[in-house]
């Protein structure tokens, strides 16, 4: 629990971090936001309007003023209006966040689908053939780029087989490409990443002791093996959802998926400046609890951390 | 731990030094190609000629032509100054800031070392493909933001790298008898860490310069980094997209020549870190 806390303590500095980060670049980047505000309806503005607006917004105050000002309306998840849409920003991404997300569980599926059996086989028939063939496919999987996987599959399962759509979303064939797209590029680190793991956790004392306990093979790999191995896989899983997220925003722009990614995109497109910071603290806020949940999840999956905190109390 | 060998101890340690130097010519071979692409590029990478448009494999256009009648064979070979060029500088940037931090943050220790670690690790927390995205998204789309948002998020983990090198030998006696004898910090520094640090540096750099090929080449097929008519590899799938179904050359060109050389990275760098040691974190 303590350390539950202590975890909290940590996130709400980061985040306090993370909106002066995100408010310095805001203020640093280039242009006069008030002007692209202006340029995006389409209107002769004269330089009256410029000023209104400027002292209507508060950048004529001191920058300490406009800080905190802004800080009070992050706290209450006020992230302003979108140039683009007139919206409130908070409100813009949120609405789109189930799309994201849906694409990333569905990546997450198909990875799971592709990497967890190659990499049980693959340790298992160490150094025989199956093996060396996982090792030459995560090999290439590594270094494909995954939007040119995207256009490969575009290609050949939406323009010549006309199997899949290639674009859009709705229904559950519209997330194939775009989830089978992501899952593969992402599966060729955790095959390799599990089979070193599982081949480490097959050599260590408590899988000979459970041996000597006479229990089978499969039982031993299922519930003792396999578990452990999770660990460094679920660590690297908590650093990578970082490129996971940074990855949907590759694979919806190519498949036109109105997701999170596809619109901030679009924002940088429009110079729409408070998409943009909105982005990044939305999704830092959300790296942020997803690494809390892995940080959890060690303790169900390895006991020595739960005896060793239950020793210090 | 102690490995104990098998008999055919000869033939392992052969082998990946074989392997190890066929990937280094490669990589030669790569620079090289790069270094001089302009003086061997049969046509102008960026001369437009639409009565040759999209233009099959041939003699004449070894790789075909594209949807504006340039020729592909040049224009990969142009563009991998864009991309594998920018790649190796944003490495280089990285290292040049990572570096020194680490040596300076791992030796001198205290505040100050606090004070860089405080910033490493709010970097390293957040996805450094978003920053990326965002730092570039909010300087303006282009090649030069593009390499400033990438080397804000690469430098930390040089300097994270080298810090930890730096403690674990600061520890060991024979730094102890250096100071001892009066060696003075830089000397210390240059002649005993730096060697120490180079290995762990070398190992993850050809890693993670196949990372940052695939991050620039994806951000400039979404159109934030390489702007046309800079022949650059994810540009050129980008803007050839509309065109694939008549010439498949568009499609299958450029993402062959990024995949080749990520593999030829990935490849060089596993076998660098097995016969450096290095261990894998």
């Amino acid at each position: 629990m303590k350390q539950l806390f202590k975890r909290i303590i940590e996130l709400i500095i980061f985040l306090f971090f993370l909106s002066f980060v995100s408010f310095a670049l805001m203020k640093l980047a280039p242009g006069d936001p008030t002007r692209y505000m202006l340029d995006v309806i389409d209107v002769q503005t004269t330089e009256e309007q410029i000023e209104e607006l400027r002292e209507e917004l508060g950048f004529n105050d001191s920058i300490y003023v406009q800080y905190w000002n802004w800080l009070l309306r992050f706290v209450q998840l006020d992230l302003g209006e979108s140039y683009m849409t007139k919206k409130p920003v908070f409100d813009e991404l949120w609405s789109r966040f189930p799309s994201t997300l849906a694409i990333t569980f569905a990546s997450l599926v198909v990875m799971t689908l592709v990497a967890v059996p190659i990499g049980t086989i693959s340790a298992i028939y160490k150094d025989r053939w199956i093996d060396h063939i996982g090792r030459v496919l995560s090999l290439i999987g590594a270094a494909v780029p995954s939007f040119w996987l995207g256009l490969l599959f575009i290609e050949f399962f939406s323009i010549k087989l006309d199997w899949l759509p290639s674009m859009g979303k709705g229904t559950f064939s519209h997330m194939m490409l775009p989830s089978i797209t992501l899952g593969l590029a992402m599966s060729a680190v955790y095959i390799r990443l599990l089979r070193s793991s599982l081949l480490e956790t097959l050599g260590q004392d408590f899988i000979r002791s459970a041996r000597a306990r006479g229990l089978s093979n499969s039982r031993i790999f299922i519930f003792h093996a396999f578990r452990y191995s999770l660990i460094p896989v679920i660590t690297i899983f908590g650093v990578s959802l970082g490129s996971l997220l940074g990855g949907t925003v590759v694979i919806e722009v190519l498949f036109a998926y109105p997701g999170i990614g596809k619109f901030v995109v679009d924002a940088i497109g429009k110079r729409d400046y408070p998409i943009i910071q909105g982005y990044i603290l939305f999704m830092g806020g959300f790296v942020i609890i997803i690494n809390l949940l892995v940080d959890l999840s060690y303790r169900y999956l390895n006991p020595e951390i739960r005896l060793k905190e239950a020793d210090r109390q | 731990m102690i490995v104990v060998r098998p008999n055919n101890v000869t033939k392992n340690i052969k082998r990946p030094q074989f392997k190890l130097f066929g990937m280094i010519v490669l990589l030669g071979l790569i620079i090289i190609l790069t270094l001089v692409a302009p003086l061997i590029a049969p046509y102008d990478p960026t001369e437009v000629q639409l009565t040759e448009r999209l233009k099959p494999m041939s003699s004449e256009n070894l790789l075909g032509t594209d949807h504006m009648g340039r020729d592909i064979l040049s224009r990969i070979l142009v563009g991998a100054q864009t991309t594998v060029g920018t790649s190796i500088l944003v490495i280089v940037l990285a290292l040049s800031i990572g570096l020194p931090v680490g040596l300076i943050s791992g030796y001198i220790g205290g505040a100050l070392d606090r004070f860089f670690m405080r910033i490493v690790d709010a970097l390293l927390a957040f996805p450094d493909f978003i920053i990326a995205i965002v730092l570039s998204g909010l300087l303006g789309p282009g090649m030069f933001n593009l390499v400033l948002a990438l080397v804000v998020v690469k430098w930390v983990s040089y300097a994270r790298l080298v810090r930890s090198t730096v403690i674990s030998e600061n520890q060991k006696e024979y730094i102890a008898v250096a100071k001892i004898n009066g060696l003075s910090s830089i000397k210390i520094l240059s002649k005993h860490m730096i060697p120490h640090v180079v290995g762990n540096l070398v190992v993850y750099a050809s890693l993670d310069l196949g990372k940052v090929i695939l991050v620039i080449a994806s951000l400039s097929y979404i159109g934030l980094g390489a702007q046309p008519p800079t022949p650059e590899w994810g540009a050129m799938l980008n803007e050839g997209r509309n065109f694939f179904h008549n010439a498949p050359q568009l499609m299958y060109i450029p993402g062959i020549a990024i995949m080749l050389v990520v593999l030829i990275l990935n490849l060089l760098g596993d076998l660098l870190r097995d016969r450096l040691d290095v261990k894998n974190k």
